[in-house]
């Protein structure tokens, strides 16, 4: 059965999400790997997502495009003010954060506002959306993406989303007193950061990535962990719910 | 810095709104006569977030009066931002996102805007914006918090940290923004200005306490009875309220909790019409979408019933 990148972002994310849990997701792949987790492993796991959605059971072959239309709200437990929304995180309620990136560096930090200079950028991009706050706010977050040189770059052109700043104790420094970002989740591999230096290393492999093609898509010098393992292959059961919930391909690809 | 100090004034806006009249008495009159409180330079608060409840009738009601000099702002701006600058009637975006949505990719609109330097573009966090309207709505210049701190968004709106004085640590004061005028669709209201919002509060019970001046269209005007009945559901009371108009699919091709779901295939071909012909795509638009259409039944006949109906039928499905 061959898996498309999403599929394999949604399952390697799912993964790593806890039972008795939150999880303060997005639409596309976070989305995915957030429900794939509760149908799977982490039943009690509770899903918020940024337009003000606590708990939606979303309806296969209805998943939402954006996080605050009818479709992400369905069946939701409830649907607070999003100011409010991102105040739960703030107060610590979410265990873990969900977010993508157009640009990441070697510290985890992101860049979705500018490429080029900020005033005049070369390409202006969306914005933060509530990225920013995500990866100021859970606990713990993590990146999904798809692997490309042009994303992995030495130093972000402008820090949207702060991971580890310039590495070691600088984002505690600059009062993000809690969280960082624990796991980048690629279509090569997984990645943590140095618990000292807060640098970007590659801990495992997915099923027939190599680590000179990691290196090939990356930007930067890539550390590989002394420990490096290899990913188990999605399942036949992860695959078939990733693809009951979303029939018609949109987010799975 | 491009945080403008009259956008945190906090004693301004206060005695800007003691010196205003506070009535309980009717609000409903013309989406018309609504719009024309809108005056040039102003700062619009758009409610509604992305392609939901966006007041769109509104937002179409007031490029028919081709203003000028406006600032929008909203959490995540989509056809209004790409309107108002197209229209030449905005020259500064507040904002946390800027798209129509996912699938249809960057927009265009705002690239080509801010790349050549012809629109201020000011970027905030989601919350950071969300806490710039609460300040606003709580009558104080600034509220502490823990976003956005340690990132180059700091220095785009020239926000400030302090010191906590009770604990010492290291906080964002993120500025208040008192907006002119908010700009707020709803499924219902009274006749009075008491409004209801069914589904996603979105950020409009703060916008409508933060700014001068409230404007809100409603799909559906109901008795005062109804609203007494059921006061835990009114989310803007009616002496907050300036203007109302009673106008059916005033957010469509929008989706309206509850009402009517938004309409894809016609994003996609507005966006289409960008990729073809750059901002004259949306030029045509306009012209076709918000100033040949003498009044908003013209506009909706643009659509069809049935197609309408249809939308109905589907927010019935996903809100039942």
């Amino acid at each position: 059965m061959s898996v498309t990148a999403n599929e394999l972002l949604a399952v390697m994310g799912a993964r790593e999400l806890r039972n008795d849990t939150t999880v303060f997701t997005g639409v596309g792949a976070p989305m995915m790997a957030s429900v794939l987790a509760q149908r799977t492993h982490a039943p009690r796991l509770t899903m918020m997502v940024e337009g003000g959605v606590i708990g939606p059971t979303w309806k296969p072959g209805e998943l939402p495009i954006s996080t605050n239309e009818m479709r992400a709200a369905y069946r939701a437990q409830m649907l607070p003010a999003i100011t409010d929304a991102f105040l739960l995180a703030q107060r610590g309620f979410f265990d873990v954060g969900f977010i993508g990136g157009a640009q990441i560096d070697r510290h985890g930090n992101l860049n979705t506002s500018a490429i080029g200079g900020y005033a005049r950028p070369k390409v202006r991009l969306p914005g933060s959306g509530g990225a920013n706050d995500i990866i100021s706010l859970c606990r713990e977050v993590m990146i999904l993406t798809v692997h490309e040189k042009r994303r992995f770059t030495e130093r972000v052109d402008f820090v949207t989303s702060p991971g580890y700043l310039e590495g070691g104790d600088s984002r505690r420094r600059a009062g993000l007193l809690f969280g960082g970002v624990s796991r980048l989740v690629t279509t090569l591999g997984l990645f943590g950061f140095h618990p000292e230096s807060r640098r970007m290393q590659l801990l495992a492999l997915h099923p027939g990535a190599t680590v000179e093609q990691v290196r090939e898509n990356t930007g930067f010098e890539v550390v590989v962990s002394p420990q490096l393992t290899i990913t188990k292959p999605p399942t036949e059961e992860e695959l078939s719910i990733l693809r009951m919930l979303d029939p018609r391909r949109q987010f799975i690809g | 810095m491009t945080v403008a100090p009259r956008e945190y004034d906090f004693v301004a806006a206060r005695e800007r709104l003691e010196a205003k009249p506070k009535s309980a008495g009717p609000k409903l009159g013309s989406l018309e006569d609504a719009a024309a409180l809108v005056k040039d330079g102003d700062h619009l608060a758009i409610g509604g977030c992305l392609y939901s409840r966006t007041p769109l009738a509104l937002v179409r009601a007031l490029l028919r009066r081709r203003p000028t000099g406006l600032t929008l702002s909203r959490n995540l701006m989509c056809y209004e931002g790409e309107w108002g600058l197209v229209a030449g009637a905005v020259s500064k975006l507040v904002t946390s996102w800027m798209g129509i949505g996912l699938p249809w990719g960057l927009s265009r609109i705002q690239r080509e805007f801010v790349e050549t330097g012809r629109v201020e573009f000011e970027e905030w966090s989601h919350l950071g914006l969300g806490l710039r309207y609460r300040a606003a709505a709580m009558g104080v210049p600034f509220l502490p918090s823990l976003t956005m701190l340690g990132s180059d968004l700091m220095a785009v709106g020239g926000s400030k940290t302090i010191e906590c004085p009770y604990t010492g640590r290291t906080v964002h004061a993120v500025p208040a923004l008192f907006p002119d005028v908010a700009l707020i669709h709803v499924q219902k209201a009274d006749r009075l200005g008491n409004c209801r919002i069914d589904g996603y509060p979105h950020m409009d019970g703060d916008i409508a306490r933060a700014a001068a001046t409230v404007l809100v269209t409603a799909e559906e005007i109901v008795s005062e009875d109804e609203i007494r009945l059921h006061p835990d559901r009114t989310a803007i009371p009616g002496f907050l309220v300036d203007a109302l108009a009673h106008v059916p699919y005033g957010s469509y091709p929008h989706e309206c909790y509850g009402a009517y779901d938004a309409e894809p295939e016609h994003f996609t071909a507005y966006v289409d019409g960008i990729l073809a012909r750059g901002a004259a795509g949306v030029a045509d638009y306009l012209q076709r979408y918000v100033y040949a259409p003498a009044t908003h039944a013209d506009y909706l006949a643009l659509f069809g019933d049935a197609r309408r109906a249809e939308a109905a039928a589907r927010a019935r499905m996903l809100t039942t």
